[in-house]
Parts: C-alpha cells; structure tokens; sequence
C-alpha cells in the first residue's frame, strides 16, 4: 500500500484587533456598505504593533504541537510560509523552531508564494516524511499582510497564521486526518508582486480575477479530482483561497461545490484575506468539526502564480478531543475582539511615517 | 475624384485583452477584413493604421511599420496617422483620398489600442495627451474633468440633467448586449449610473467610456472596381474633418463642438444630404455628454434638446433615430486609435443588412462620428450601399 502523509496536530492564531471595512472607507470617502458588500468582507483582523507574522506563527505552531502529542525533539523539519517576514535576511523559521523546543537537530527555512507558501510547506513536509528524511515536520501559514493605504487591498489585507504537524500514516503518531493526495498548477502569470525594498504590494487590478485566481484555483481543483477520481459530491467540506469573501464562493459554484461545503472554511468575511494562512486558517477550521471518514478538500492560491490542491480524509483519532485546540477557530475568531479606528490602525500597522 | 467603397471589414472582441499584445490584434483584425472582402494580399497596395499612444501604452511607435511586418505585407507603404481618439477615423480619411485620387486602387485602414498594460492613473495621464498639456493636463484637467465642464454649462444652458445623461449609457449597454464584439454586454440601469460613484462631477464612473484592448480594419476600393470583390460595396458619400483649439479654454461655447458641426456640414454636402436622411449613427460618446453634444451638433436634433430626447427613448434601437447600435465608446470599448474605424465597421453591417439583433430597419444611409481631444479634432463621415 502506498505510504501517505498525515496531519497529527494543528493550531491558528489570529490577532484581536479588528478594523471594520466601513472605518477604512470613511477614511477615503468611499461608500463603506458598498465596499463591504462588493468584497464580503465586513471586518478584518490586524496585527497589534506588537505582533509580527513570527509571533503568529510561533502562536499557531505551540498550539499544533500541543495537540499532536508529540515531543518537540522528534521534529525533523520547520518551514514557514510568509509573504510579510519580519526580516528580509534571517528565517521565521529559526524562530518558531526554537520557541518550540525543536532545535538543534532539524531543518528550517522559510518559503515564499504570494499567499501559498505554507501549503507549498505542507507539501514539503509530505515529501520528506514519506521518503523517511523526517519523522515529524511542522509547516506554517503565516502573514501580516500590508495594503498601501488608500488601494482597493486595504480593505482585505488581514493578519493570521496557521500551522499543522506533518507526519507519516503509520508512524504511531495517528494523524487525525490523512492527506489522500495533492496536485499542483503553477504558471508565472504576475497578477500581484512586491519588489525589494517596497513597502506595499503592486496588484494589476481585474487581472487578478480570471487568469490569475480563478485560473490557478479551477485547474488545480480540476486536475486533483481527475488524480483521485472524485467528484465534487465526494466531499463533505471544500476550502478554497479567500482574498475576500466572494471569490471562493464564486470558485465553488464554476466548480459544482455545494455552497454548504465551504461555510465552515470561509473566515475572509470576518477577518480578511490572511494570506499564506487563508487556506490553513480555513482548513483548521473544517477540522474543528470534522468527524471520521469526512472527505475535505482544500485549494491555495498564491499569485505569481499557483495553486496547491489537496484532498484529505479525517480518522478515528479526530474524535479524541485532546487532539483539538481548546478553541476553536470559530471561537478563536469571534472572542475578545477589540475594535480600533483608522489612526490606531496606522499605528499599529507602523502606518506613521514619522514614529 | 473617383469613389471609394469599402469591401471588407474586420474587428476583434472590444476589451481587456491580457493573452495577447497589439500586433496580433492588428493581424485579428486585418485578416477579417481581408477575408470579408475576398481579395488577397497582392491586391493590397498601401496599409493606413490609425493609433493613438501606443508609445505611451505599451513603449511602442512606428506602427506603420509594424502593421506591414506583422501583416508580411513588406515592401507595402504603410503609414501611421495620430489624431487622439479620432486616429482611425483620419486614418480612413487618409485610405479615402489615397484611393479617391486614383493613385490605389486597393488599401487597407486598420485602427488600433493595447491599453491595459497600464495602470488606470497612468492610462489617464497617457489619454490626458489628447488635451493641451501645457493649459490642462499640467494644471490637472483630465478627460473626465474636461467633459465634466462641458456637462456643468450643457446643465446650465439647457436645463439638462444627470438622470438624461445617464440615460445615453442605459441605451448604449441594452443596444451592446446584441453586439458579440462589445467589452459590455450586460444592461444597466439609470439608477445603476447614478449610484456608479463620482469620477469628476457630474460625470460618474457609468457616464465614461472604459479602458479597452481592441484593432478594427475595413478594405477600401475603388468603386468601379469594387464589384469585381462584393455585390455590396458600401460606398463612402460624404467625409468631413475640421479643427479646433486643442484648449476648451479657447472655444466660444462649451457646449457646441464647432469642429463636429463644420465636419457634418462638409460630409452632408459632399453627399447632397441633410441629417434627416440619416437612418442610424455611430457617434463618439466618450462621455455621455459627449453623446448628447454629438446628436445636437451633427444636427439630429435642437441644441440643448438632446438630452430629454435621450431619455424620451428616441434614440434607442429602431426608434426616431437609432445612435450607437454598436453599443458606442461606453458599451462597446473605446480603444482609442480603433474606435474611428469600428464605428465604420459598424456602418458597414448595418448597411449589407448583418448587424443581427441589433439591425436598425431599412438603414440605408449611415453616419460615424469620431472626436478627437475634447473636440480640436472632429471627422464626420456618411455611407450607403453601392449595389
């Protein structure tokens, strides 16, 4: 039988602050109700100035290791997927390493793939538990991710951080969900960059809807249910890459998923487009609720650009409560938000220019 | 001067074309027209292809050459002509008289315009060049701030109004939606206009003509030889052009383009005709206003009566007078070196009767209006069937 990988524990992390869309709009003298309504997203959660995408991800990772059960020693691998790393030079990676106890024996390295790279590190880490280079390997989802002001991405660009503990099926471990299979579409379409030293990203407007996000994300959707087999019907949750609130709802009907299916998955309206943890944040979620046998589906997307499919298969052992964080991302989601108003925004996302 | 008919026209899908660039556009285009018309590339003698800013959209000049090349028609002459937005428009012109004075018999016209390689702000400045940079564009009056004037003082002397200028984008995108060529095809509504958000006061985002990718090309003949290719040359019976100040400050009204109004008066006399013979027209609505300023000064109608005619429906497909079939600049697409000759496309297939759902009935005399700038440059010309 072929050898698969599997996720033995799992956590989120998002900040508390929360900005409202209508805030931000009031602040450009645009129609808030509009801009809500046309984005479907209504709030997003933004970074204190005291949190980066490492604190995030180091959040994220403890919470995944504290469900997996397993000894931080034992991890063989950590890599960490960001678009917004609080050094240019010098790994996230090392960090949430070290914070998890993992260090010294292990590899680390941070990946970057606009708002894929912590799939892409799932799929690493899949690839080296497999062929038995590691035993354990933790991949993140992980950004604070930055829209210039006054652009259309202000409104979305939301901070969050996911991570899951990889392993193989049968190591003793007892993932709670297996990894079936993954399939991958990758072009180099430039939707979406930001360049050495520039502060904010650079987006080609529309273009990044058809050729690029819906694209990458059909194909990718299309070409893992040939791989495997599987029609849409076969699953019982689908988790599609969220910059905003309708384009997955739009990617799951051009692909005849259930509008049903992605509900538990979908955070975009309520806390923003996470980026490289959009597709984990909202896969943590489905697996929160998920029960033995639930066939998910999951699809990033990461302009430049690519998206990374996966389908995965819960197990016995996800009854076990213990092998759940203590909140769930719902509860994580909607507990103690605080609400700031666009100048504590620009404070806290080191906005002022002059601090 | 001989007459002059086109025998073959060709149009690529208006709209945002992100797979491909401006010369296979132009090659779209052209081919169509040279199939349409049934001739070969031997019989072509000399190329005229209208573009605005192409080294302003995509870093690009000397079309003229590029057309001959991309095409493989080398050694042919080939010349680009600019004249803002009404670059293919001169263009023809210039297909016309070369074809009129008996030194061609065959030629081709092609307009073209890659603008989406831009950002909006940065398309906005490059179209901002239509205006006078010194006097305008340098102060910060772009496009829509210009026509915006326009529309205040049109407002102001007429009593015309939001709602009625809205009115020229709800007809021009329900006439779009029979046209498989348009960047829009879907209907809006006046309150769709007017909640669409302000551009520059009073002109919101659903009065302006979008951003658009697309190249046109008709083949023109003599008409004497022109049977030789179709039973249905469409023979060109009027061609007007006329100037004015690059500046709107210049001008006596604001809400008369002089240059559109001496261009119609040169074509309706070439052609022994008055605008009540006119059966359907494609004129520039950059702007809505633009459409309500073109249908008074081509005198379709009563200055300041433009508006409330609009809105009275009289305008609309097969109604008093049918006016952007097409789905004019607003509906359709306004890739500005190639508007001039679509609109000429457009008058080709209503006149041979090939205009589908959109068919304006018994049109048997067509007019397109090009405007160039705010209106320093204006060509008028008008058609009908040769058979």
């Amino acid at each position: 039988m072929e050898l698969k990988a599997g996720i033995i524990g799992y956590g989120a992390a998002i900040p508390r602050l929360r900005i409202k869309t209508h805030e931000i709009a009031k602040v450009w003298g645009k129609d808030g109700d509009r801009i809500a309504e046309g984005l479907g997203v209504k709030e997003k959660a933004v970074a204190s100035i005291d949190e980066d995408s490492a604190t995030l991800a180091v959040e994220s990772s403890r919470i995944a290791l504290a469900t997996s059960g397993i000894d931080a020693q034992e991890i063989g691998a950590v890599f960490v997927g960001s678009e917004s790393k609080p050094y240019a030079v010098k790994p996230t990676a090392t960090i949430v390493a070290d914070a998890l106890g993992a260090t010294p024996e292990l590899t680390a390295a941070d990946l970057e793939f606009a708002c894929k790279a912590g799939t892409a590190s799932v799929q690493v880490c899949m690839g080296m538990c497999i062929s038995k280079m590691i035993r354990y390997g933790v991949a993140v989802g992980t950004d604070t991710a930055q829209g210039r002001p006054a652009d259309a991405l202000e409104y979305t660009a939301g901070s969050g951080a996911a991570a899951f503990i990889i392993s193989r099926e049968s190591d003793n471990a007892e993932p709670i969900a297996v990894i079936d299979e993954t399939y991958s579409f990758t072009t180099d379409t430039p939707d979406f960059w930001r360049r050495q030293h520039q502060e904010f990203p650079s987006h080609a407007g529309r273009f990044t809807a058809a050729p690029a996000y819906f694209r990458h994300v059909v194909s990718a959707c299309q070409g893992l249910l040939k791989k495997t087999g599987t029609k849409p019907e076969d699953y019982d949750y689908a988790v599609f890459h969220q910059p905003n609130g309708k384009f997955p709802v739009r990617a799951a009907a051009m692909l005849g998923f259930d509008r049903k299916k992605i509900e538990q998955g979908l955070l975009a309206p309520i806390i923003g487009n996470t980026y490289s943890a959009a597709s984990m944040i909202g896969l943590a979620s489905v697996l929160d609720v998920a029960k033995p046998g639930d066939k998910i589906l999951v699809v990033s997307y990461g302009s430049g650009a690519g998206s990374d499919a996966f389908a995965i298969t819960a197990t016995d052992a996800i009854k076990r409560k213990a092998r759940h964080p203590s909140e769930t991302v719902r509860q994580l989601a909607e507990k103690d938000r605080h609400y700031i108003n666009y100048a504590e925004y620009a404070k806290h996302r080191r906005k002022i220019k002059s601090m | 001067m001989k007459s002059v008919s086109i025998i073959g026209a060709g149009l690529t899908k208006f709209g945002e074309h992100w797979q491909v660039g401006l010369r296979e556009l132009i090659a779209e285009a052209a081919v169509k027209a040279v199939d349409d018309a049934k001739i070969g590339g031997a019989d072509l003698q000399a190329i005229y292809g209208g573009c605005m800013a192409s080294g302003r959209f995509i870093g690009q000049e000397h079309i003229g050459a590029l057309i001959a090349d991309q095409l493989g028609m080398n050694p042919l002459p080939s010349t680009r002509l600019e004249a803002a937005c009404a670059s293919g428009s001169v263009a023809f012109r210039a297909g016309y008289f070369a074809v009129a004075s008996g030194m061609y018999d065959v030629v081709a016209v092609g307009g073209v315009e890659k603008m989406t390689e831009i950002s909006t702000e940065e398309a906005a400045i490059a179209l901002g060049g239509a205006g006078d940079q010194e006097w305008e564009l340098f102060n910060g009056a772009t496009f829509p701030a210009l026509y915006a004037l326009m529309a205040r003082r049109h407002m102001q002397e007429y009593g015309t109004t939001e709602e009625q200028m809205a009115a020229c984008s709800v007809k021009n995108h329900a006439n779009a939606v029979h046209n498989p060529y348009a960047q829009f095809q879907k209907e809006i509504t006046v309150q769709d206009v007017m909640d669409s958000g302000y551009i520059s006061s009073p002109l919101k985002l659903l009065d302006c003509s979008p951003i658009t990718d697309g190249a046109a090309a008709v083949i023109l003949c003599s008409t004497d030889k022109a049977r030789k290719f179709t039973d249905t040359p469409i023979e060109i019976v009027g061609s007007g052009q006329a100037s004015d100040t690059l500046a709107l400050s210049g001008r006596k009204s604001l809400t008369t383009l002089e240059a559109t109004r001496v261009a119609a008066q040169q074509a309706f006399k070439q052609a022994r005709a008055t605008p009540k013979d006119v059966d359907f027209a494609e004129v520039h609505d950059c702007f809505s206003i633009a459409e309500i300023l073109a249908i008074e000064d081509l005198g379709f109608f009563a200055k300041g009566k433009g508006g409330s005619a609009t809105e009275e429906g009289e305008t609309a497909l097969n109604a008093k007078l049918s006016i952007n079939t097409s789905g004019g600049l607003k509906a359709c697409g306004h890739p500005v070196g190639a508007t001039g000759v679509k609109q000429i496309v457009e008058a080709v297939w209503q006149l041979r009767g090939q205009a589908g759902k959109r068919q304006v009935d018994g049109a048997e005399l067509g007019l397109t209006h090009n405007v160039g700038g705010s209106g320093a440059t204006a060509l008028v010309h008008l058609f009908k069937r040769a058979d």
